[in-house]
C-alpha cells in the first residue's frame, strides 16, 4: 500500500512541471504586447522599456520560463504588474472566498435536488414529476447572468432585504457574508441543482425498480421506509461523486456569477488578469487552480484504494 | 416555507445592521479597478479617481477648467517663461506627519521625472532642475517654455507624497501610500474595495463630511447601478447613456452630465508603415475628407450613446476656449464625398475599421459602417479585443481604428503625443513639419491667445490632412444618492470629495 502512494506522488512531479511549462506557454500565445497595456494612457517610451525589463519580455521563452520557475520553486509567484501586490497575497485572499461560495452553492443544489428527484421518482408520470422536471428545465436553461440581475432587483433594488453586492468575511461578520453570498450561492447552485435532480430521480428511478425493494416491500414495509432508508442510499451514491465533480468546476466557472455580485473571488481575478495582460498573476492562479485539481485527484484515488478491497491485490 | 422566510428576513434585517451604523461612510461604485496607489506609476484613468481623495496636487482644475490653487497658492512666471516659482501653503503635512515643503515638493518632482517606470516622466521632460528657495518656495526651471506645466501639476505629476515614506516602501510604496489629501490609506483588497480614512491634520479639514471613503470597482453600469438603487452606494461613475432615462425617473437619484476633456475618434492609419499607403484612406486626403462628409455626427451620438455625448471634430470640445472656430464641425454631404471619390479615383474604397471590443465602440462602427456605405465605402469591421487592438495599432498593423482618449485639461494633452513626429501615441504615423512647429508654439506660449493662433494653425492643416477624424465628446454620467450635496462637476471626470455631505 505504501508503495502505491509513493509510486502516486512521484508520477505526480512530471504532471505538475508539464502543466507548468503548459501553462507558461499557452499564455504567450496571447495577442498583444503586455508592455503597452501595462504603459497605460500615457505610454512613454521609457515606462514602456522599463515595464520590458522588469518582466524580462525581451528574453528568450526559456529563460523566462526559468525565472518564473525559479521563483515558483521558491514560493515566490511574482507580483501583479498592475498593482505591484503579490501574487500569493492576491490568491490567498480569494481563494477562501471561491470556496465558500463554491460549497455554499453546492450545498443549496443538494438542498432543492435531491427532496425534487425523489418526489419525482416517486410520483413518476404525475403532477409532481412533471412539476419538478419543469423546474429543473427552468433551471438548466436560465443563465447565470439574468437571474443574477432578476434577483439583485427583486431583493435588493425593490425588497431591500440583501445586499446587491459587497462581500464581508466571515470572520469579520457572519451574518453579513451569508446575506452577501444567498444570491449569488442561489444562482450558482440553481443551475446544477437541474442536473443533479434529473440525475437523482433516474439513478432513483433504477433502485426502485431493482429486487432489493421488491424484498423489501414484500417484507410489508412501509412505502416511506422501502424510499428513504433503502433506495435512497444506493441512490445517492452516483449523486454524491456528480456533486463533487462539480464542486471542480464551481471552482474555476463562477466567473459571471462573481462579476454580476462583486464577489472578489478567482474567477473575476483571472479574468482582469487576462484583459490587462497581467501574466504573473494567470500563470499563479492557474498553476494553483490546476494543482488543487490533480491533488484532489490523487486524494480521491487514494480514497478508492483505501476502500475498495480489490485494488489492494 | 413560513419559517425560511422568517429565517431570510430576520437574516437580511441583521445584514442591514452595519449599513445603518456606517453613516459617515461614502461608497462610490468604480467602473473599473484602480491599477497601482503611487502618482508616479499610475497609468489608468480610474486610479485618478482614487487619487482625488487620498493625495493632493500643486494645482487643481475647476468647473470652468481654470487652474486653481490647491497645495501651491500661488505661482509666478519668469519674464523669459523658463522658469516658474511656486509659493506653496504653510503648515500641510503628510498623512506620517511629515512636512509638505519645498523640499519635499522637490523630491518629488526628481522622483516623477527619475524613478524607473515612472509614467510621468513625459509630461515633465521639459523641467531641466527644481530649486528650493526657502521652505516654503520652489522654483522649477525649464529648458524651453512650457505652457501646459501648471496643467499638468494639476494632475498626477502635481501629487505629492511623502518623501520619508516612499524612500522608505521603495517599490511596495503603492501597497500603503501616503500623500497629503483629505483623506489617508486604509486597506485594499484587489477587485473588492479601497478603503481611505480621514485624515485628521488635513489643510481644509472643515470641508471634509466623511469618516472613510470606499471605492468597489463593479465593471458592468447595470449592476453598478443596481447597487446605488438598494444603497450599497452613494455615488457611481460613468452610468450607461441607455439607463439616464431611468434616472431620471427615479426620485431617490441625482444626475449629473458633463462634457469630457476627451474625446473619440477614428485615426487613420497615414504614415505610420508601409500599410498606409496600400488603401485608399490612407493614401488619400481626399478619400479621407470623403469619409468625413459621409459621417453624421449626430447620428453617430443618437445611436452609439443615446445622445449623451457632443459631437466635435477637434481634440477639445466645441465648448472649450481653444476651440478652433475656423474649423467649424462639418455637415455630412454625401454629393461632396461621391464627387471627392470621383476626383480621387476611386469609386468603392474598402478599409478594415478595427475597433476595440466595448459595446461604445461597437456601435460606432456599425453606424460609421452603414453611413459611409452610402457614399460609397466599403468597411469590414474588425471587432479586436483591447489589449490585442493597442497592440496592432502600436505597430500599425490597420488601416482606421475606434479609439477615444479620457483627456487632459490643457488641450496639449490631447494633441502633442497623437499628432506629434514620433511621439507615443501617435498611432496614425503623422509627421508634418508645420504642425510640429505649431505644436512648440503653442507650448512655449503663455498668453491664451496666442495659444489659440498657434492651435487654429493645426487645426487647418489637420482638416487637411485628417490623420484623426474625431466624433465627439462623451458626457461624463455620474448618478448618485439624492441626499448628496456638493458635487463639483469639473469636466477631468474625477469626483472630488471635499465639500460633499450627506444630508
Amino acid at each position: 500500500m505504501f508503495t502505491f502512494f509513493v509510486r502516486r506522488l512521484v508520477t505526480l512531479i512530471p504532471t505538475l512541471v508539464f502543466v507548468s511549462m503548459l501553462i507558461f506557454s499557452l499564455q504567450q500565445l496571447l495577442p498583444g504586447d503586455p508592455a503597452l497595456v501595462l504603459a497605460g494612457e500615457d505610454p512613454s517610451p521609457e515606462a514602456i522599456a522599463h515595464i520590458r525589463a522588469t518582466l524580462h519580455l525581451d528574453d528568450p521563452l526559456p529563460v523566462r520560463y526559468g525565472y518564473w520557475i525559479a521563483g515558483v520553486l521558491q514560493g515566490d509567484l511574482g507580483e501583479s504588474a498592475r498593482t505591484h501586490q503579490p501574487v500569493l497575497e492576491l490568491i490567498l485572499q480569494k481563494l477562501p472566498v471561491t470556496l465558500e461560495l463554491a460549497l455554499l452553492a453546492l450545498m443549496i443544489a443538494l438542498i432543492i435536488s435531491i427532496p425534487a428527484g425523489i418526489v419525482s421518482a416517486v410520483y413518476k408520470g404525475g403532477a409532481l414529476d412533471t412539476g419538478a422536471t419543469v423546474f429543473a428545465l427552468t433551471g438548466l436553461s436560465t443563465p447565470n447572468f439574468w437571474l443574477g440581475i432578476m434577483l439583485i432587483l427583486l431583493f435588493s433594488v425593490e425588497l431591500g432585504w440583501l445586499p446587491a453586492s459587497g462581500y464581508v468575511s466571515p470572520f469579520e461578520n457572519l451574518s453579513a457574508n451569508l446575506a452577501a453570498m444567498i444570491m449569488p450561492a442561489f444562482v450558482l447552485g440553481n443551475a446544477i441543482a437541474a442536473s443533479l435532480m434529473r440525475h437523482m430521480r433516474s439513478s432513483m428511478l433504477q433502485e426502485l425498480g431493482a429486487d432489493y425493494v421488491r424484498t423489501a416491500r414484500a417484507k410489508g414495509l412501509s412505502e416511506r421506509v422501502v424510499v428513504l432508508k433503502h433506495a435512497l442510499r444506493n441512490a445517492l451514491t452516483p449523486v454524491i461523486t456528480l456533486g463533487a465533480l462539480e464542486l471542480g468546476t464551481l471552482l474555476s466557472g463562477a466567473v459571471l456569477t462573481e462579476q454580476v455580485f462583486t464577489i472578489p473571488g478567482f474567477g473575476k481575478l483571472i479574468i482582469d488578469a487576462v484583459f490587462n495582460r497581467d501574466y504573473a498573476v494567470v500563470q499563479g492562479v492557474v498553476l494553483v487552480t490546476a494543482t488543487t485539481y490533480i491533488m484532489l485527484n490523487l486524494f480521491a484515488d487514494m480514497a478508492y484504494f483505501v476502500l475498495n478491497p480489490r485494488l489492494r491485490k | 416555507m413560513k419559517l425560511s422566510y422568517r429565517t431570510l428576513l430576520a437574516t437580511s434585517l441583521i445584514a442591514c445592521l452595519p449599513f445603518v451604523a456606517s453613516a459617515q461612510t461614502l461608497r462610490i461604485g468604480l467602473a473599473e479597478d484602480p491599477d497601482m496607489l503611487d502618482p508616479t506609476l499610475a497609468r489608468s484613468f480610474v486610479g485618478r479617481l482614487v487619487f482625488m481623495s487620498l493625495c493632493d496636487k500643486l494645482f487643481d482644475i475647476d468647473e470652468k477648467l481654470t487652474i486653481v490653487p490647491q497645495l501651491a497658492t500661488g505661482y509666478e512666471w519668469s519674464t523669459d517663461s523658463k522658469a516658474l516659482t511656486l509659493k506653496l501653503r504653510d503648515g500641510v503635512t503628510f498623512h506620517d506627519g511629515e512636512k509638505m515643503d519645498a523640499e519635499a515638493v522637490k523630491y518629488n518632482l526628481e522622483r516623477h521625472k527619475n524613478l524607473k517606470g515612472s509614467s510621468r516622466s513625459g509630461e515633465l521632460r521639459p523641467i531641466t532642475s527644481i530649486e528650493v528657495i526657502d521652505a516654503s518656495t520652489v522654483r522649477i526651471n525649464l529648458n524651453a517654455p512650457f505652457a501646459p506645466l501648471l496643467a499638468v501639476l494639476a494632475d498626477r505629476a502635481g501629487m505629492m507624497v511623502s518623501p520619508k515614506a516612499a524612500q522608505a516602501l521603495g517599490e511596495k510604496f503603492s501597497n500603503s501610500p501616503v500623500c497629503s489629501g483629505p483623506f489617508k490609506f486604509a486597506d485594499r483588497v484587489a477587485q473588492d474595495r479601497i478603503t481611505l480614512e480621514r485624515f485628521g491634520a488635513y489643510w481644509n479639514k472643515d470641508a471634509v463630511h466623511f469618516d472613510k471613503v470606499i471605492y468597489t470597482p463593479i465593471t458592468d453600469a447595470t449592476v453598478r447601478l443596481a447597487n446605488l438603487r438598494s444603497g450599497q452606494f452613494d455615488f457611481i461613475e460613468r452610468a450607461a447613456s441607455s439607463d439616464i432615462a431611468s434616472i431620471q425617473k427615479d426620485a431617490k437619484l441625482k444626475f449629473s452630465k458633463i462634457t469630457e476633456i476627451g474625446y473619440q475618434g477614428i485615426t487613420i492609419n497615414t504614415g505610420k508603415n508601409d500599410r498606409a499607403q496600400s488603401q485608399p484612406l490612407g493614401q488619400s486626403a481626399k478619400v479621407r475628407e470623403a469619409f468625413e462628409l459621409s459621417l453624421d455626427r449626430a447620428g453617430i451620438v443618437q445611436v452609439a450613446m443615446d445622445g449623451q455625448a457632443t459631437p466635435g471634430n477637434q481634440w477639445v470640445a466645441p465648448n472649450n476656449s481653444y476651440y478652433s472656430k475656423n474649423v467649424p464641425v462639418p455637415k455630412r454631404d454625401l454629393a461632396r464625398a461621391r464627387a471627392l471619390l470621383k476626383e480621387a479615383g476611386v469609386t468603392n474604397p474598402t478599409f478594415t475599421l478595427m475597433t476595440p471590443t466595448t459595446s461604445d465602440s461597437q456601435k460606432i462602427a456599425q453606424v460609421v459602417q452603414a453611413m459611409a456605405k452610402e457614399a460609397g465605402f466599403n468597411i469590414k469591421i474588425q471587432s479586436t479585443e483591447f489589449a490585442t487592438s493597442l497592440s496592432l495599432a502600436d505597430k500599425g498593423d490597420f488601416d482606421a481604428y475606434i479609439l477615444g482618449w479620457s483627456g487632459r485639461a490643457d488641450p496639449d494633452g490631447n494633441l502633442y503625443n497623437f499628432v506629434g513626429c514620433k511621439q507615443p501615441n501617435n498611432y496614425a504615423g503623422y509627421c508634418v513639419p508645420e504642425v510640429d512647429a505649431l505644436l512648440n508654439d503653442s507650448r512655449s506660449k503663455l498668453k491664451p491667445a496666442e495659444r489659440l493662433a498657434a492651435y487654429q494653425g493645426i487645426a487647418a492643416q489637420m482638416n487637411k490632412d485628417r490623420p484623426i477624424v474625431y466624433l465627439y465628446h462623451r458626457d461624463w454620467l455620474w448618478a448618485y444618492t439624492n441626499k448628496l450635496s456638493g458635487v463639483r462637476e469639473v469636466p477631468d471626470g474625477l469626483l472630488r470629495v471635499t465639500g460633499l455631505k450627506l444630508n
